[in-house]
């Protein structure tokens, strides 16, 4: 079963499911600190850790950030509503339930335009965003792939309980066609841009501030009824998520061909080869007894706070990209492609530190795309900042180094080798144009290759680019070349 | 000497807290005064879980120096406490009677214990009280029941029959406790002392161990009206860390506890709590502090509340429905009790055992029938209809209370039963808290004072005094004026407790 003979039979039904960590300084209901990496259970108090006799406070900066989420996705804003208990159990819950919403979201009913790779602008259904907080996280040890099954224990850090999170879940997207994995991909690409320009959250994937679960359902072609749905849980790039809708529609369409039937189920994404495979079955018995938080008291934003969020919002990242396109001067071919890389962010965030336009995208959409791409990852996950890009375009502009030297520094920017300047002094890489450092270089080069020299004194100042080569071939790239050419000219009296 | 501490253990809080200020007897004198009748007694009634001796007299010395100093001393500087086994203290442990957390020690006080640490109180130790506050006898709790010191064969209500308990056996002056469904009020009444449910939302909650957060509410318990009244006045007031928690100020409860005057006041009869169920005695007792508020200047008038006979149902829907939340912490990960980790078993495996060792048998049926009528499918008829019955009882409330300024009634239909009596039979258990669910569910105040004893069986006899949110002063102003009347008229004997 290839795509085509899956898309030729059934229409996918999609819907996702992206958990946003808000990026506040302090937890949903304590006072903890949000900071990532820290020391296992160092972030923790009574209450994140659910002790007998602990109460949840709401953080103010967490309600503000959902609404200006609500309100960005085209949401309505709750007049009143109030947080719900999830009860199950679970090692990494400290008490058992997660204070999350149920019936009664912060916001609702919104949609959100994307742009697909051909320009077209596809309009994806928000049913609700809302409110929760998160887990602790489990390690299980001693099992061959770090899943529960087979491990000897698990190690429980609560550092991430209680940081808040956001759910932002679309009404079932229809009418995707063969392009399902594409708008998958590219709604939680907006969504992402949209975030970001919100400053709620970073929303980096890699780091699992923001989390998709991919649900995908077929139907044959004409059939209103949704097909049982699996739902693909932790698809954690923007690449996978669209490999995950792909693989699911194929795996989906190969079952309904042989006449079996789709079990409603968890389902686990691998990276490595994009598959997936079950998890648990998730018939709808699953239970849980969901009912309104009674340590919390309603939230009821006032009017005119909505407003004044929704006057405040930023530009919308699809406006926004519009109008950067004309400041940068590019073709619609050229600035899909810095869309498709993910590369707009990277770009103005290297401009704002101070690089031209053309060599911030030249860095993020030359090497550093090449780099995400075979590695199969997304650009803005490399581990370079747009900070130490435009350091490199500084070095290159002051002539410190050139293009194949700045290379060699991002590379080893990337390879945690530390700021650019420290890769720098690191591996030697600094242009010469010391001429009595070249001079040796330049002598050896017109004693290897006489022919060459002479016709360059006979005037064909043209061949000495062969000579300039010659010198950067024995500096090992770290000639100023411009001045090489000038040295050898002048010896050659041909200046 | 001994005359003198004896004669200590018998003071009033406010009584002691002027002979420690005075420097009549130094605050370490009292809490050795105390501290030996628990030892005394304590084998017989079982009221305390665990007694901080150390951390008494360390308070009591700390009071006593800040007086040397010549700092002034809060009202209550140096009186001893009881404390609910219910409520957090860092350092002491904190079981809420229950095996599954045996040997925790929380990092942390309570609001609550705090404010009493602040404010000078020496807290004595943690009293025991029905497993996770479900029950009406104390005997539902892991390390046995409390014994009614006015007859050690019967209970002393409960929940907080250990608080209660402490009072009526002079182990403590004053107690705190939490009331649920009537868990403070129901056991002064059994014990002949005074319990007070403060208004929901006027005591914080930060470190009480959660039974049915929409519902608990720490509170004062005395021997006096004006007792409690100053203990009110000490762990009231709005907490940050307590979202529920009322940013209003406390109503002038001490003030009002002294006035003792109810003339011009209008004050209804609960129709619905009398009749079948109701103990002759308990009724005349009753009737005859109604007529005594009459006497006292008040405008006596019947009032109907139809929708409380249904309180019972509902809170026993509501209660275990959040307490079946509440209670699913306690899985054996991160404290108390662990069963059966043998290295081998999984996480559910051991929660599963720990839960089964550790839960009582009452604590698991409330948890039970919460967790089903949470479930998809009943969610609507059970917890929803009880939300429901619980904004008819509210609007009953607010009728009432459009035309009276309190009501009265029975704290309990009956006085105190024999220990053992109703352990198998829940539904008559239950029936223990059919006068005081309503002021939980409708979460307004509620005050039980004792109204003399039973001619049948010589037993204290309760009454209860319901007022609106936030008017916890009325509560005091009647409490006061039927005190000072009452013991006019009974004396010694009402204070006089036979079993010790």
């Amino acid at each position: 079963m290839n795509y085509d003979d899956a898309m030729a039979s059934y229409d996918p039904v999609m819907g996702l499911e992206v958990h946003v960590e808000l990026g506040t300084r302090t937890k949903m209901f304590c006072g903890c600190s949000t900071t990532l990496g820290a020391e296992p259970n160092s972030q923790t108090c009574p209450t994140c850790l659910g002790l007998p006799g602990s109460l949840p406070v709401v953080n103010a900066i967490g309600v503000e950030s959902a609404i200006k989420i609500g309100l960005a996705l085209n949401c309505e804003i709750a007049q009143w509503c109030r947080f719900a208990r999830k009860n199950y159990f679970y090692p990494d819950m400290p008490k058992n339930f997660q204070t999350s919403q149920y019936d009664e979201p912060i916001a609702f009913n919104g949609y959100l335009d994307v742009q697909l790779e051909d320009g077209e602008i596809f309009r994806v259904q928000i049913e609700r965003a809302h409110m929760e907080e998160d887990t602790g996280k489990s390690s299980h040890i001693g099992g061959a792939t770090g899943r529960i099954h087979g491990a000897s224990h698990s190690l429980l850090d609560y550092n991430r309980a209680g940081i808040p999170l956001i759910e932002i879940v679309t009404k079932p997207i229809e009418g995707a066609g063969v392009r399902a994995p594409e708008v998958a991909k590219a709604y939680v690409a907006e969504l992402r841009e949209l975030i970001k320009a919100l400053g709620v959250s970073e929303a980096r994937m890699d780091k699992g501030q923001m989390r998709c679960d991919v649900n995908l359902s077929l139907r044959p072609h004409g059939r209103e009824k949704f097909g049982t749905r699996s739902e693909t849980k932790n698809v954690n790039s923007l690449r996978s998520v669209e490999r995950a809708a792909r693989f699911e529609i194929m795996r989906h369409a190969t079952v309904l061909d042989d006449g079996g039937t789709i079990v409603q189920e968890t389902r686990h994404f691998h990276e490595e080869d994009g598959s997936t495979t079950a998890g648990r079955i998730k018939d709808n018995a699953e239970d849980y007894r969901y009912f309104p938080e009674p340590d919390l008291v309603p939230i009821a934003p006032a009017l005119a706070w909505v407003e004044e969020l929704r006057a405040a919002l930023p530009e919308l990242p699809r406006l926004r990209r519009a109008r950067l396109q004309g400041e940068w001067g590019l073709s619609d071919q050229d600035m899909q492609s810095v869309l498709n890389a993910g590369a707009v962010q990277p770009i103005l965030e290297t401009i704002a530190a101070g690089a031209p336009a053309d060599q911030a995208r030249k860095w993020w959409m030359g090497e550093l795309a090449r780099r995400a791409n075979e590695s199969g990852t997304d650009l803005s996950e490399q581990p370079i900042t747009p900070g130490q890009v435009a350091r490199v375009c500084a070095l290159v502009a002051e002539g410190k180094l050139n293009d194949k030297l700045a290379r060699q520094v991002i590379e080893g920017v990337l390879a945690g080798q530390g700021e650019p300047d420290e890769v720098v002094a690191a591996r030697g890489l600094a242009v010469v144009s010391d001429d009595s450092a070249l001079g040796a270089a330049v002598d050896q080069a017109i004693a290897d290759n006489p022919a060459i020299a002479d016709k360059i004194r006979d005037g064909k100042v043209a061949a000495v680019g062969a000579l300039v080569g010659a010198v950067m071939k024995t500096t090992r790239g770290q000639a100023d070349a411009a001045r090489v050419k000038d040295l050898i000219l002048q010896k050659l009296g041909a200046a | 000497m001994t005359d003198l501490m004896t004669d200590l253990i018998k003071y009033t809080a406010a009584d002691t807290a002027t002979a420690i200020a005075s420097g009549q007897v130094s605050a370490v004198e009292v809490a050795q005064a105390h501290l030996d009748r628990i030892d005394a007694v304590d084998t017989l009634v079982n009221a305390f879980l665990h007694v901080d001796t150390e951390g008494a007299l360390a308070t009591a010395r700390s009071v006593d120096d800040r007086r040397a100093r010549g700092e002034k001393l809060g009202p209550l500087a140096g009186v001893p406490l009881a404390l609910k086994d219910v409520f957090t203290t860092k350092g002491v442990p904190t079981t809420c009677g229950s095996k599954i957390l045996e040997g925790w020690i929380p990092p942390y006080d309570a609001t609550l214990t705090s404010r009493l640490k602040d404010a000078g109180v020496v807290i004595l130790g943690k009293t025991n009280m029905d497993e996770f506050a479900m029950g009406s006898s104390t005997e539902n709790s892991a390390y046995g029941p409390t014994r009614n010191p006015w007859d050690l064969t019967r209970v002393p209500g409960g929940s907080g029959g250990g608080s209660a308990a402490a009072l009526a056996a002079y182990q403590a002056p004053l107690a705190i406790g939490t009331d649920t469904g009537g868990s403070i009020r129901q056991p002064a009444a059994l014990t002949g002392t005074v319990g007070v449910k403060p208004t929901y939302g006027s005591v914080s909650r930060y470190g009480l161990v959660a039974y049915s957060s929409s519902l608990d509410q720490g509170g004062p318990c005395a021997r006096t009206v004006l007792d409690a009244a100053l203990l009110h006045e000490a762990i009231a007031g709005h907490d940050p860390l307590d979202s529920t928690s009322i940013d209003a100020p406390v109503p002038a409860v001490v003030a009002a506890a002294k006035l003792r005057d109810v003339r011009g006041m209008r004050i209804g009869v609960v129709k619905e709590f009398a009749g079948e169920g109701y103990q002759a005695g308990v009724m005349q007792r009753f009737n005859e502090s109604v007529e005594l508020l009459r006497e006292l200047g008040a405008e006596v008038v019947e009032v109907s509340c139809p929708s409380f006979t249904l309180a019972l149902p509902a809170y026993y829907l509501i209660a275990p429905s959040e307490a079946s939340s509440n209670l699913a912490r306690f899985d054996a990960m991160r404290y108390g009790l662990r069963v059966g980790d043998d290295g081998l078993a999984s996480s559910e495996q051991v929660a599963a055992l720990t839960r089964g060792a550790g839960f009582g048998p009452e604590v698991k049926r409330r948890i039970i029938l919460g967790t089903y009528a949470l479930s998809s499918g009943y969610y609507d008829a059970y917890y929803g209809s009880a939300q429901k019955v619980r904004t008819l009882i509210s609007r009953d409330f607010d009728a009432a209370f459009a035309g009276v300024d309190v009501l009265v009634s029975p704290t309990m239909p009956t006085t105190a039963f024999p220990i053992g009596e109703r352990v198998d039979d829940p539904m008559a258990m239950y029936l223990a808290d059919l006068c005081t669910i309503p002021s939980n569910l409708a979460g307004n105040a509620a005050m039980s004072l004792p109204c003399g004893l039973a001619p049948e069986d010589g037993l204290p006899v309760g009454l209860q005094i319901i007022a609106p949110a936030m008017a916890d002063d009325r509560l005091y102003r009647v409490g006061g004026a039927v005190e000072a009347a009452l013991d006019d008229k009974w004396g010694e004997p009402l204070r006089t407790i036979g079993a010790l």
